[in-house]
């Protein structure tokens, strides 16, 4: 229906793509084309992006952005503005490897990480099938754009039984100039059986201007793999911030994400988790702060595949101004994936009588024997809590600032890492103020 | 210190009191008794200023219009409410939240603020005072809490902020006998030429142990019967029957 030729978006875009490439990068990109030509992108009407209007986002002629360094930034800058996690940094500037402001040294033996769009051809190829997962098993219209136009990303890869102690930062930046411009960034995640790692993801941009960007994480973690993943998005307020994990687990695996989102127009962050083998456990933390005219979409799919998996989840929404939180969590327990554990909790608090929410569990329950709970709140600051505390002499706006506060605390206590707790807390109470929260 | 002339407040349409007039002095203690729905919690959630209300008629509290004052003035000022029933605030730390009232209220008095080290040594002394359990101290406000450790916890904070004016809502509801007597010794510690009180309860036995110098009646949202502290025993043993039958506005209003 909507021809892509049509669609501003893509005019510039698919324009540029390069005359030449090897064989399998034509065929994955080909595919891609394909199954955007004949599906195209999704409407009110498609359950996953029902409170996601993309219109605003196709009806602009985003450029491809070039390798085009800032020379103001600097990587002690960099890490001055972001937080230092003591381990390496790898930095993306509009979607290309930035190695002036990355810092790669430091890694036991063994352990690859690097950027997607240095490696050889033919080991290039070969992590191909792994990146276009999520478009083999859940298609939609911004992940084959992404396959279609990623160039470039994070490879991380750990062998067996080998351990992290320090986190690895990827920094995704956008350096918005006069022309808004489209990055795509697509990072792949693989742990080997048995070891440990914690991975900090932060999108955020040097300027206010607007951009979109487009990324795609694939995780896959083996058995007995451990990987805690922060994400923070303070993207510029004017960006479109798509972003897609995707992640799978083996037997006895443990998958940790912890999302706080702030900045964005529109942002959408969507995680998707196969637990394949029998033990593996998730835990999924998502914090969402939007205001003024915000709109912060959260996706998220459990797919319980294998007998005696755990997965948790909890999201908490705090909406301002005319901003629009959004949560949408399925859960499928497949059939035989006895004694699944499921649990959900969603909680909005609403701080304008213009702010909105909606929360939306889905189960899907294939298999007996398991357990599932979910629930989902609404609401604004408790009266009589305000009264509580401004009759022990604190003004209504710091009662409100205080329980609001204590709504989002129990977010933040769930960041093991401490610097990158006091860095969370520092963009969240920059957020609250914003949203007319001030301590 | 208080003058209440004629007030009258009404919530969503429904008038609950019908013109209470009373006044306290510095030093005093009175009781106010009457059956559930009589308006008692009603009278102190407006006195301490609980916006929910719609209110006229006349308080003056040490020569200023109460009426005018928001809730955190009237803090200020010295008006404190033990609430009947305390607030549970998960995620705000017992302590930290105290601190941050005390240094609010120094802070309209124009008084420095107290810094954690001093706030420490003061709450630690008036924690023995209230033989408050110091491990609720670190959890979350009221969170978890009994309903006895909630109402130990109101006198607690009564003791930090040290008002002028203490209204104690039903502090004797949920307490065991040893828990109300321990409460009621630390009350009467707080007690002084300087402070008054305004104790609500159903029961004649909380009067037992803080002994008022003056006993009203409440029924049906007006002030039916005055006197001293012989009146609660009468009322014990009389109960409230013979008073007006409680209005519409229903239970704990």
């Amino acid at each position: 229906m909507n021809s892509a030729s049509q669609i501003p978006l893509l005019t510039a875009l698919q324009a540029a793509e390069p005359a030449r490439q090897p064989a399998w990068r034509r065929q994955s990109r080909d595919a891609a084309w394909q199954w955007l030509a004949k599906h195209g992108f999704p409407t009110a009407r498609d359950e996953a992006w029902k409170y996601t209007r993309v219109a605003p986002i196709l009806a602009v002629p985003f450029q491809p952005a070039a390798a085009a360094p800032n020379r103001r930034l600097s990587a002690a800058r960099l890490a001055q503005w972001l937080g230092d996690y003591g381990g390496p940094r790898l930095v993306f500037v509009n979607g290309h490897f930035a190695a002036r402001l990355s810092a790669l040294a430091g890694l036991p033996a063994g352990v690859r990480l690097g950027n997607l769009a240095a490696l050889p051809q033919a080991e290039r190829a070969a992590l191909e099938p792994l990146l276009t997962h999520s478009l083999q098993v859940a298609p939609h219209a911004f992940g084959a754009l992404n396959a279609a136009l990623g160039e470039d990303g994070a490879v991380l890869q750990i062998p067996a039984h080998c351990t992290l102690e320090r986190p690895i930062h990827l920094v995704f930046l956008a350096d918005p100039g006069a022309t808004p411009l489209a990055a795509h960034p697509r990072s792949l995640i693989q742990l080997g059986a048995g070891s440990r790692a914690s991975l900090v993801e932060s999108h955020v941009a040097s300027g206010a201007g607007g951009y979109l960007s487009n990324s795609l994480s694939e995780v896959v973690l083996e058995a007995g793999a451990t990987l805690e993943h922060y994400s923070l998005q303070d993207a510029s307020r004017s960006a479109f911030q798509l972003a897609c994990l995707d992640v799978r687990q083996a037997r006895d695996s443990r998958f940790a994400a912890h999302l706080t989102a702030c900045g964005a127009a529109i942002g959408r962050h969507e995680v998707r988790v196969a637990l394949e083998g029998p033990g593996a456990q998730v835990a999924l933390d998502g914090l969402y702060l939007p205001g003024g005219e915000q709109h912060l979409d959260n996706q998220t799919c459990i797919e319980h595949l294998a007998p005696y998996c755990t997965s948790r989840e909890r999201y908490k929404g705090v909406i301002g101004g005319r901003g629009h939180g959004v949560f949408d969590g399925r859960i499928i327990v497949h059939p035989g994936a006895v004694k699944s554990d499921a649990s959900q909790t969603i909680k909005n608090q609403l701080l304008s009588a213009t702010a909105r929410a909606n929360a939306q569990p889905r189960l899907e329950i294939f298999a007996d024997d398991v357990k599932c709970a979910h629930g989902a709140a609404v609401g604004q600051l408790d009266r009589q809590a305000i009264f509580y505390l401004r009759s022990r002499g604190l003004d209504e706006p710091a009662a409100r600032a205080l329980l609001t506060y204590a709504f989002v605390g129990e977010m933040l206590e769930a960041i093991r890492l401490a610097p990158l707790r006091s860095q969370v807390e520092r963009l969240v109470a920059a957020q609250l103020r914003g949203l007319e929260v001030t301590p | 210190m208080l003058e209440i002339e004629d007030l009258h407040a009404s919530v969503e349409g429904h008038e609950i009191l019908r013109g209470i007039s009373l006044r306290i002095g510095a030093g005093e203690v009175h009781a106010i008794m009457g059956p559930n729905g009589s308006g008692k919690s009603t009278l102190a959630q407006v006195l301490a200023g609980n916006p929910s209300y719609q209110v006229s008629g006349v308080a003056r509290y040490q020569g200023k219009d109460l009426l005018d004052l928001p809730a955190e003035a009237r803090a200020a000022a010295g008006i404190f409410l033990a609430f009947q029933y305390p607030v549970e605030i998960p995620g705000v730390g017992n302590l930290y939240f105290l601190r941050t009232a005390l240094n609010a209220i120094r802070q309209q008095r124009g008084l420095e603020e107290l810094d954690a080290m001093d706030f420490l040594a003061l709450a630690k002394e008036r924690m023995q005072l209230v033989e408050m359990d110091p491990e609720l101290m670190n959890r979350a406000l009221n969170e978890g809490f009994s309903g006895g450790e909630k109402k130990r916890n109101e006198i607690f904070q009564m003791a930090i902020l040290q008002p002028s004016l203490a209204i104690l809502d039903e502090t004797d509801s949920g307490l065991d006998i040893d828990a109300l007597r321990s409460v009621a010794a630390a009350v009467n510690a707080l007690r002084s030429a300087e402070r008054a009180l305004l104790l609500i309860t159903h029961y004649q036995r909380l009067l037992d142990y803080i002994v008022p110098d003056y006993v009203h009646v409440m029924a049906n949202g007006r002030i039916v019967q005055s006197g001293d502290k012989d009146l609660a025993v009468e009322l014990e043993r009389h109960g409230y029957a013979h008073f007006d039958a409680p209005a519409a506005a229903g239970e704990g209003s």
